[in-house]
């Protein structure tokens, strides 16, 4: 098909038929440059450095710049940069499945972000809930004031629930005011100061999708259910909250996955005795200064996470095959 | 199997005065903020009824139905269903379903689910709820469909599964909103005819809110027509179309043309109406016209004869010019610009394939018509 059309250009001014067929050529190039555009983005900014990453956990800890072993290079020719090759191994991954503290640390982890994940959902669903159901007037406001604390910085944000929850903090001066307790709640560096800093940091990523499955769904469904004999609360179980799945589970994975992996809120609201993956990763990274040992970290925790999100999304779409 | 037609000839409870209605607006108000939708309406339906409520958009039809549903209170006055007051009971214990205009069909359910909703709710056993969505499937012919979910369904199928759905329940009174507003024209003319075979068939109470006067006219025993949240006539199709009770009715429903006038002489059967040109109409359906009363002559375009000769003999005639031609087929629609420049519609029905008194735009024209074809409007 382009020869002819390509043989044609020189013989005689194109027809409309084979105008077209070049307009179809050039708006595949550019549907086909779109996508690429994308892949390129993920090519650079997530393969290319995690094949770095993964290539010094598979590196030896060397007292050096960079503190690894070796680095690769054609300095001594090919030769030299199989034999180079030939150093990486395992060690460092045998090493996590010696120490029980990743283990340990990983599963924490995972329960921590779990616990949190479903805190933040039952915090936020009332809340998203609420913003859908509101005047259309009024909801631009609410989700700006959703988006607001955005504007402040991360760090900023969970330094100051530390004025909050410290012994003498805010709340307990507020509480012991108004006489409900006595002595100050230790409440800081507790495994409960991270549910709430985790709660508190990630709520936007739990309401703003699970704002916008509730709000494009259509009031009439809810009117059906009462009309067919549904109270108010099981017409929730039966219509609203299965109709609002996509967005619980779009905003669970957005709470989850940062989650496992925080490491802010941790040590800062979470004090020295917590145990979660992302310290251990700073630790063996900053402190011990073992890059090699902390990529492994890393590696794994990506495929801890990977995993569960590419068997999900590929259940999703053969439901979304089958007409939801 | 008997027409259905011999079960609805008889039907008009209406006019006995022993028969007890079945739903009763009493003096209802409904007022949103400083916005009146209903005001003041009382209105009776009798049971097996099939009634419209008819009017313009905005006009509380909607809010009529929803107020009987149990989605909205009445600000003031009473709903009575079957002797009951309705107020204060929410809308899944009332004995009404409706058939939403979006159809509000479940889009997570199948067609079966999506029927079987309110039987499930009611705690009916399962094989009877089998069964019985069985029966609905096959009312509504869609037997083939039933494991299928909304969204692969045509919009007409859809509308048969919302119809299944809401009659599942055998309610006391169904309620449509506006049933038919989502089809095609075709489709909505079939789906007209079997609304009306599937009420007389279960034997229910139909109470239909709709904008399209065709629609309301094919399928009611009788029209509400509502304009700013007040009745303005209730009556059967037949009466509504002939007999219009205001110069609103006549104007919203069908074609008419007005003449508006002074009663010049008036006795029990005939009132002479002088227009305000200097032409006189003679009628023999006075009504409560007084002489010296102003008044509107209300005539339908297809009581109205246009001819090219002076016609002989007749009352009424008025004199104009061809102003506008329309033909529809079936019939050919005249505009005739009379001479004291008032435009008169009159159709004329197409029996025969060639036209014996051939009229075209600018010829000389005559209207005229009989005493007893229209009717004297004094509100």
């Amino acid at each position: 098909m382009s020869n002819e059309t390509f043989s044609s250009i020189d013989a005689a001014p194109l027809t409309a038929v084979e105008k077209s067929a070049a307009a179809r050529l050039g708006a595949a190039f550019v549907n086909r440059l779109v996508i690429i555009v994308p892949y390129v983005w993920l090519l650079f900014f997530f393969l290319i450095p995690f094949i770095i990453v993964f290539k010094i956990s598979l590196s030896q800890t060397a007292i050096a710049i960079p503190p690894y072993a070796p680095v690769l290079g054609f300095g001594d020719g090919v030769a030299g940069f199989i034999g180079q090759l030939k150093q990486l191994g395992l060690d460092n991954y045998v090493w996590l499945t010696q120490d029980p503290l990743y283990f340990y640390a990983y599963v924490s982890s995972v329960v921590i972000a779990a616990i949190s994940t479903v805190l933040t959902l039952l915090v936020g669903y009332p809340v998203a809930y609420g913003m859908a159901r509101a005047p259309a007037s009024l909801r631009p406001t609410l989700l700006m004031l959703v988006i607001l604390p955005f504007w402040t910085s991360f760090l900023i944000r969970v330094y100051a629930w530390i004025g909050i929850l410290k012994p003498e903090g805010l709340l307990n001066q507020f509480l012991l005011g108004i006489g409900v307790i006595h002595e100050p709640l230790i409440i800081l560096n507790t495994y409960t100061a991270i549910f709430i800093g985790i709660v508190y940091s990630y709520l936007p990523f739990m309401v703003l999708p699970l704002y916008s499955a509730l709000e494009k769904m259509d009031y009439s469904l809810i009117e059906a259910a009462k009309d067919l004999g549904c109270p108010p609360t099981a017409a929730f179980w039966k219509i609203t909250f299965p109709l609002s799945l996509p967005g619980v589970i779009a905003g669970c994975l957005l709470v989850f996955i940062p989650a496992v992996g925080e490491f802010v809120i941790p040590d800062l609201l979470g004090g020295s005795q917590t145990l979660m993956i992302g310290k251990t990763l700073w630790n063996e990274f900053f402190s011990n200064r073992d890059w090699p040992v902390s990529s492994a970290v890393a590696v794994i925790l990506l495929l801890l996470l990977i995993v569960p999100i590419v068997l999900f999304q590929q259940a999703q779409a053969r439901a979304q095959e089958q007409g939801r | 199997m008997a027409s259905l037609g011999s079960i609805r000839r008889d039907f008009e409870p209406w006019n006995d005065p022993n028969a007890k209605p079945y739903i009763r607006f009493e003096n209802v108000t409904k007022r949103f903020g400083d916005f009146t939708a209903v005001n003041n309406l009382s209105l009776t339906v009798f049971e097996k009824e099939f009634f419209a409520l008819l009017g313009a958009s905005g006009c509380g039809k909607s809010t009529l139905l929803r107020m009987l549903a149990g989605f909205e209170e009445p600000t003031e006055g009473r709903i009575l269903l079957d002797g009951q007051d309705l107020r204060g009971i929410p809308p899944y214990r009332r004995p009404v379903n409706m058939m939403f205009q979006s159809y509000a069909l479940f889009p997570h359910m199948t067609v079966e689910k999506n029927i079987a909703f309110g039987l499930k709710q009611d705690g009916m056993p399962k094989p009877e709820i089998e069964a019985r969505v069985a029966e609905m499937l096959k009312l509504v012919k869609l037997e083939q469909f039933a494991r299928r979910k909304p969204h692969q369904l045509s919009g007409g199928q859809r509308q048969r599964v919302a119809l299944a759905r809401s009659v599942a329940k055998r309610p006391k009174v169904l309620l449509l909103d506006e049933p038919l507003g989502a089809l095609d024209k075709k489709l909505r003319e079939e789906t007209q005819f079997e609304l009306m075979d599937l009420q007389q068939n279960l034997g229910l109470t139909f109470v239909v809110v709709t904008h399209d006067q065709e629609e309301a006219m094919t399928m009611a025993d009788r029209i509400a027509i509502l304009d700013k949240g007040e009745v303005m006539q209730v009556a059967t199709p037949t009466e509504v179309y002939e007999a219009p009770s205001s110069r609103f009715v006549a104007g919203f429903v069908g074609n008419v043309n007005m003449f508006e006038g002074k009663v010049a002489a008036s006795d029990a059967t005939t009132a002479r109406i002088t227009g305000a040109s200097g032409a006189e109409i003679v009628v023999n359906n006075v009504g409560d016209a007084i002489a010296g009363a102003n008044v509107a002559f209300a005539i339908r375009p297809e009581k109205i004869k246009v001819s090219s000769k002076k016609p002989a003999g007749a009352l009424n005639m008025l004199e104009g010019e061809v102003y506008d031609i329309a033909y529809l087929g079936d019939m050919t629609v005249y505009h005739v610009k009379l001479d004291d420049g008032q435009v008169v519609r009159a159709s004329a029905m197409n029996a025969a394939r060639v036209t014996e008194d051939p009229l075209t735009w600018n010829d000389r024209a005559w209207v005229s018509f009989l005493p007893d074809a229209g009717i004297v409007l004094t509100r």
